[in-house]
């Protein structure tokens, strides 16, 4: 297959060539991966090298997880560098929620899951140093379907802080707002902050959501298929949420949508069937993928 | 590829269409909606019959209209046979049941025109005081039940346990009442025996009804909560109660209802007599006091079935009706209270 080659060569060339590499007589594709590219490289995010230095934020390593006999994840080990923005791609039901679940102990609840491996934030081990309360502090979650309180916009986004001490009307006042500027939705919702927030549109609720979720100030946020409800309006204000956010946060995303990923992620893992095939920079996942399965996905030959 | 070659073959058919421009399917396409891709896709498969499916609709349309008229006209005969005996019950005791005096003197013995005062209150009293017991013992064994137990043998034989309790028979738990707290506890007949009764009646309804409001809370909720750092119990309170409140709040009226008419566990536990009350006495060791746990106290329900198994008034089925049309009045506005209540909840919570 010319795909194949194509990619060494091209890994550190201008998008042109890469259209120009593709061959008119492959066959048609669900994902035009060319038009792909040229988009994507278009988007600085996506040119940005991933800069190695910097220390992960949270580190895996042989993680092994079982809901009752079903081996969901084998043997994972991936960095989550810090300040970037993690994409986790990967057919339906490989385990990528699992995975995102375990960084901040969510898979607890779940009577019949037995996690073991190591999972690390900041060097500590987050399974048996830290509380799961405290950890969930400092690793924030967005769910996949929003899931706002049925109660005031206001006590949505203030819900955290007041559980975690903070009752000062002023305090509360200042970090809802800027939680709620954060998620790119202050605008849309200053008026109705004492609306419910279950009265909301799907994608402000999600909005609303990830405000809630950045108002206890987490370090790492992680998003389980944020945007999957969402409409592409909303979608692109919460891409580029992402992308503005990761100067302060370290994030983790689930997507199934592959120009999502090329366009906030800088860094990107591959799973399948339980299996994490391989991680690298977003370029390298995309262009120049060392395992074949990985280059068969995201040039969606399948999943 | 599948969407393009759908597309390809669907201007084909379109193409063949026009120029065949047969009637049939042109109105296939056109007419019934069927879109050019499906068409496409039934290209080559058995053609669907329209006039079949036309008729099918009108077949299944009919059969609707029966069912629907059958049910109607169930509900219509149920609700009717409720109104019966609720127009009948409060229509026979209406004259006492709406007089005063009837409503707050104490009953007599033997001479016509006795009143039901004691009894109203004694009705009221126990079911405070069974509710004060019942509420917190079984929100606790609720919220146990569906947060922190595990999944094992043990809890399973507590949940059974409690089904099981929840259909023993009131007279049952009435005897078992006389046993432990009359004579084992020696509390005689008294309130307190008959609050424990009651509260052993109404605790198995109670976890239930609490067990499925906290179960139909959504999962994400509870996710949400724990993502943002709250501890289980933080989640437990600050989010599952007042999400399941208005279930909460319903059932606990509808379970009032249920313990204010109830006769057969109190008849041995909190007595048939009904001394008279003097409410301004505050010593709280005189049978007189209203507040007194240790007096015996007859309720409505007891009085309805005492005063009809050996009353000798003259005036026995005016009270007794009378006493039957209060107590369905109290019951009927603790059901509508129940549905206003946790109506006006709920809207609250969903922003409706
Ligand atoms: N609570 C659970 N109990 C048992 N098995 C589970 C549970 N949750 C997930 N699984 C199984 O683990 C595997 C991975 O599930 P997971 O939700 O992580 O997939 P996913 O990659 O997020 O898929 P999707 O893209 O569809 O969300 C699946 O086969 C799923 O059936
Ligand atoms: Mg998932």
């Amino acid at each position: 297959m010319p795909v194949k080659s194509v990619p060494s060569q091209t890994t550190t060339e201008a998008p042109a060539k890469i259209a120009q590499s593709a061959r008119i007589d492959e066959p048609v594709r669900l994902i035009d991966r060319t038009a792909m590219l040229a988009e994507a490289d278009a988007i600085s995010h996506y040119a940005a090298p991933v800069d190695r230095t910097r220390p992960a934020k949270m580190s895996v390593s042989g993680l092994n997880l079982h809901y009752g006999d079903f081996h969901a994840l084998k043997d994972v080990s991936l960095d989550i560098p810090e300040h970037q923005v993690t994409a986790l791609i990967g057919p339906s039901g490989c385990g990528k929620s699992t995975f995102l679940r375990t960084l901040n102990r969510m898979n607890d609840l779940i009577p019949s899951c037995r996690v073991e491996g190591s999972v690390t934030l900041d060097g500590v081990d987050a399974y048996h140093d830290l509380d799961a309360a405290l950890l969930r502090c400092r690793v924030g979650m967005v769910f996949q379907h929003p899931n706002p309180f049925p109660m005031s916009v206001y006590d949505n986004v203030a819900y955290g802080p007041r559980a975690h001490g903070i009752r000062k009307r002023a305090e509360l006042d200042e970090i809802v707002e800027r939680s709620l500027r954060d998620a790119a939705v202050w605008d849309e919702l200053k008026d109705r902050l004492d609306a419910n927030g279950c009265g909301l549109s799907g994608g402000q609720a999600q909005r609303l959501c990830i405000a809630r979720a950045l108002a206890i100030s987490p370090e790492v946020l992680l998003m389980d298929e944020a945007t999957s409800a969402l409409d592409p309006i909303s979608t692109a204000k919460v891409e580029d949420l992402v992308v503005s956010l990761k100067e302060r946060y370290t994030i983790v995303m689930v997507t199934h949508n592959m120009l999502q990923a090329t366009r906030t992620a800088q860094y990107t893992a591959f799973f399948l069937m339980g299996e994490m095939v391989e991680a690298g920079s977003t370029k390298q996942i995309f262009e120049d993928p060392h395992d074949e399965r990985t280059g068969d996905y995201v040039s969606g030959r399948f999943g | 590829m599948a969407k393009l070659s759908a597309k390809k073959a669907a201007q084909q058919v379109k193409a063949q269409v026009a120029k065949a421009s047969s009637p049939v399917a042109s109105a296939e396409a056109a007419g019934l909606g069927v879109s050019a891709a499906s068409v496409a896709g039934a290209v080559g498969a058995p053609t669907i019959d329209t006039q079949r499916i036309v008729a099918h609709v009108k077949k299944a349309g009919a059969q609707s209209k029966v069912a629907t008229a059958i049910l109607s006209v169930i509900a219509a005969l149920i609700c009717a046979l409720l109104a019966a005996i609720v127009i009948y019950i409060i229509g026979s005791g209406a004259e006492k049941a709406f007089d005063i005096a009837f409503l707050t003197k104490p009953p007599s013995q033997f001479r016509a025109g006795g009143g039901i005062g004691p009894e109203l209150f004694n009705s009221f009293y126990l079911l405070v005081l069974t509710l004060v017991i019942s509420i917190p013992l079984s929100l606790g064994a609720a919220i146990f039940l569906v947060e922190y137990a595990p999944e094992n043998w043990i809890t399973n034989a507590i949940k059974t346990a409690i089904e099981v309790l929840s259909s023993l028979p009131s007279i049952v738990v009435g005897l078992f009442g006389f046993l432990l707290f009359v004579l084992q506890m020696n509390w005689g007949f008294s309130i307190m025996s008959g609050a424990l009764a009651l509260t052993m009646f109404n605790i198995p309804i109670l976890v239930r009804v609490i067990q499925q409001a906290l179960e139909a809370v959504p999962r994400d909720q509870r996710d949400a909560g724990l993502a943002l750092g709250l501890t289980r119990w933080e989640t437990t309170v600050h989010i599952l109660l007042p999400c399941a409140m208005p279930a909460i709040i319903t059932g606990v009226i509808l379970s009032a209802g249920r313990v204010f008419g109830e006769a057969a566990a109190l008849i041995y536990t909190a007595g048939q007599s009904a001394p008279a009350l003097d409410f301004t006495s505050f010593d709280l060791s005189s049978p007189s006091c209203p507040w007194n746990v240790w007096r015996p106290a007859e309720t409505l329900a007891v009085h309805i079935w005492k005063i009809n198994s050996e009353g000798v008034v003259p005036d026995l089925t005016a009270v007794s009706n009378g006493t039957a049309a209060i107590l369905v009045i109290c019951i009927l506005a603790f059901n509508l209270i129940a549905r206003f209540v946790g109506r006006r909840l709920s809207r609250k919570l969903t922003a409706e």
